[in-house]
């Protein structure tokens, strides 16, 4: 008899322990992976965020506008590499439940601060040459099934036509897609001139502007020239990365990492509690066994990996299932959620994550039974009975 | 009958007493227990923290008129004209000097930094009518004074002064070019008002370049009937399109998003309760293991297999309900009257408190005796079969 035969044996002694304690760990993880998904959608928006990507927005709030002239005084900033502007159209498709959203952008530059985002060629000329078009993210035309050339109605529940009407006509020029899946693409784009000249207020006022720097390391040294040339002027700017733009909108939210994290781990330390306790239980009930074993000529250091390898076991057995489960689960509600958490999905990063922990509950619940097992006193043991 | 309740109650006794021999398993569940109770019990609390909020807000005798469809007082936008055909409706009460109680309002984000995370973060600066102040319920000023109309002043909500930083007593904010004092703080019962910061409508208006238009007007309603009447004039004015709510309803339909945090808050807690479930299972079969003898014993010199059963499941369901209770205890200590804050439904930030209710604690005590119930329901059935011929067995 081997030594895997031994530990494999040792495992299945108590197949119902066995059960138990593989269904504790697997709720466990199953937990943890279907949980750190959701965490890495909402932070989504930071992982992804392009490091040269600059963000400037009127220093009152975000929702406040800009003058339109502000573009080319930053495109003249020395480190800033491409700039484009964005107003929110507050859209909705047929009812206002259906949100759709829809900024209203410059066609020409949009695409050059937005590089991660992938568009046809020629679907990008198309919708350059139509000032009704709108192009849509690849998640909006998988969710409702539009295509390139149908036409659609989009509501808007803040502006309205000069013709008192709130719904614009707009024909699909084409989809545009992520380069990294996890970056959101559940909104749509429209003519910034197009919008501007059908609502009713008009005027020459611009939500935000998106631009890139030619460099990461210029990014301080931009953010700096931008805010102090509007200094003192109607409206200040505030200018900030994309991922601390994003961070603090997630923020705005709640610390939805921190609720989180605090919930896996104390679902981890409840499988630590069980876990734990029924090893070291089930060493205890076999003192005996360990002291044959060690009579016989198994060495301290052999009793102690076999039982460390046990507990290894365990926490690989329950976690794998566990994980595999998230990862189910995950896809299956994904459809579910592309709402309000487009960016789901269980990434490699979760599964190592995931991977770490489970090493580590296994030598956290077999250390100690390993140690006592090690320790154990052959003559001690045998006479106690 | 009377032996069999002695019987079970002897045997109930037998492993109670008993339990501190297998001390680290027992605390084992139960603490598991505890801390799947305390999950619950801590989404609970925000959920129901922020439905207190809401619908502490909102008066009966107050409505609430928006631009027809607009949803949301950020999307609405209401001319100036409009309020003055508004002014003379019926169904609106009168003050003392005769004149209608209607506050035409108006508010602009702006930013605030929020103090746990140093993060920006949306408040509205509203701008209210003279009436506004007296419309509201629980209001009170608690420090400084009123804004004075046509300067830029603002008092600031006690709620918002407490999660963000800049608004403090005397401060002066730049929004744009101008600078605005900070004059006054107040009170709002607990309820959203306190996450807002107030001044004067038609400074509001001046400053941020909105003319004379408004988002909201609020009224008090005259009597039992006003409302009715009131949606009358406006179903019949063709000058006007208008939504139009009791402040109450406006609010609590605002909270019922949230209520999705205590349907998660289950969610997670059956998941993990499933887990300590796996917990309980092997702490009660290792005792009726440990017992097995003993049981046996009982067993053959005449105890009912029903005191053998009920015995086991009683310990079982002791130790989860001492769990549960551990875990509200937890949760009491740890997240009651704790302040937060998060985006509501006027896309600004809406402080509230955790409030661990007793609705909370009966759910919490419940999903703990059903963890106990299953968990024991088992081990007692293998308890109950337990062979006689156990007992003479070494």
């Amino acid at each position: 008899m081997n030594v895997l035969t031994l530990i494999r044996k040792n495992l299945t002694r108590n197949t119902l322990r066995l059960v138990l304690n593989c269904f504790a760990i697997f709720i466990a993880f199953l937990l943890f992976g279907a949980l750190g998904a959701i965490k890495n959608a909402f932070e989504a928006g930071v992982e992804v965020a392009a490091a040269d990507r600059l963000m400037v927005v009127n220093k009152i709030n975000f929702t406040q506008s800009l003058p339109l002239s502000y573009v080319n005084k930053i495109r003249s900033i020395e480190g800033v590499n491409n700039v484009t502007w964005a107003n929110w159209f507050g859209g909705y498709y047929q009812e206002p439940r259906n949100q759709l959203m829809t900024f209203a952008v410059d066609p020409e530059s949009y695409f050059q601060v937005y590089d991660d985002l992938v568009i046809p060629e020629q679907e990008l000329d198309n919708w350059i040459k139509d000032r009704q078009g709108i192009l849509i993210g690849e998640r909006i035309a998988n969710a409702r099934g539009w295509k390139v050339g149908d036409r659609i109605p989009v509501s808007s529940n803040i502006f309205s036509q000069q013709d008192g009407s709130s719904t614009w006509e707009f024909n699909i020029s084409g989809i545009f897609r992520p380069e990294n899946p996890q970056t959101d693409t559940s909104y749509t784009l429209i003519h910034y001139k197009y919008f501007m000249e059908t609502q009713v207020w008009g005027g020459d006022w611009i939500g935000w502007v998106p631009l890139s720097t030619d460099d990461p390391s210029l990014n301080e040294q931009v953010i700096k020239a931008i805010d102090n040339m509007f200094q003192n002027s109607p409206a200040e700017t505030k200018t900030a990365t994309e991922a601390q733009f994003s961070k603090a909108f997630i923020e705005q939210i709640g610390d939805i990492g921190f609720i989180i994290m605090s919930v896996v781990m104390s679902a981890f330390f409840t499988i630590l509690l069980i876990v734990g306790n029924s090893m070291w239980q089930s060493i205890r009930e076999r003192t005996k066994e360990i002291a044959v074993l060690k009579t016989i000529g198994f060495t301290a250091q052999k009793v102690f990996s076999m039982v460390l390898a046990e507990s290894f076991l365990l926490a690989f057995i329950g976690g794998l299932l566990g994980l595999l489960a998230a990862w189910g689960m995950v896809n299956v509600i994904t459809p579910l959620t592309q709402n309000f958490l487009p960016a789901l999905v269980m990434g490699k990063s979760v599964f190592l994550s995931g991977l770490a922990f489970i090493l580590l509950l296994g030598f956290v619940t077999g250390i100690i039974p390993a140690w006592q097992a090690m320790k154990l006193n052959t003559i001690e043991a045998l006479n106690r009975s | 009958m009377e032996s069999v309740m002695a019987q079970i109650m002897a045997v109930v006794r037998m492993n109670l007493i008993s339990l501190p021999g297998r001390i680290s398993s027992s605390i084992t569940t139960l603490l598991a227990v505890a801390i799947v109770v305390t999950v619950l019990l801590a989404f609970m609390a925000m959920g129901e923290g922020f439905k207190k909020t809401m619908e502490g807000s909102g008066s009966d005798g107050v409505a609430i008129m928006l631009r027809g469809g607009s949803q949301a007082e950020l999307n609405s936008g209401l001319g100036g004209d409009v309020f003055n055909t508004m002014s003379s409706a019926p169904g609106i009460a009168k003050d003392e000097n005769g004149s209608p109680i209607i506050s035409g309002e108006l508010y602009v984000i702006v930013d605030g930094t929020k103090r746990s995370s140093q993060t920006q973060a949306n408040l509205p600066l509203r701008g209210i009518g003279p009436a506004g102040f007296s419309l509201r319920k629980n209001i009170t000023l608690l420090q400084g004074r009123m804004f004075e109309e046509g300067k830029t002043e603002l008092i600031v909500g006690a709620s918002a002064l407490s999660q963000f930083e800049g608004f403090e007593m005397g401060n002066t904010v730049k929004f744009g070019s101008t600078e605005w004092t900070v004059v006054g703080v107040f009170d709002a019962g607990g309820s959203v008002f306190g996450s807002e910061l107030l001044t004067d409508v038609r400074t509001v208006q001046s400053q941020f370049n909105r003319g004379n238009s408004y988002q909201s007007f609020r009224v008090r309603l005259d009597g039992d009937q006003g409302l009715q009447k009131l949606k009358d004039f406006i179903a019949n004015e063709p000058r006007v399109n208008l939504d139009v709510t009791t402040e109450k309803a406006y609010y609590s339909d605002q909270s019922r998003d949230m209520a999705s945090l205590i349907y998660m808050g289950w969610g997670l807690a059956i998941f993990m309760a499933l887990g300590a479930l796996a917990g309980a299972l092997n702490t009660m079969y290792t005792s009726v293991e440990n017992k097995a003898v003993e049981i046996a014993t009982l067993r053959a010199i005449g105890y009912k297999t029903i005191a053998a059963f009920v015995g086991t499941l009683v310990e079982s369901l002791v130790l989860a309900v001492l769990g549960g209770i551990l875990g509200t205890i937890i949760a009491y200590l740890l997240f009651d009257g704790i302040s937060t804050s998060t985006m509501g439904g006027s896309f600004t930030q809406v402080v509230f408190d955790f409030n661990v209710s007793a609705n909370a604690f009966k759910s919490g005590v419940i999903l703990a005796f059903l963890i106990g119930l299953v968990g024991g329901f088992f081990p007692a059935l293998r308890a109950a079969r337990l062979p006689v011929a156990v007992a003479f067995k070494n």
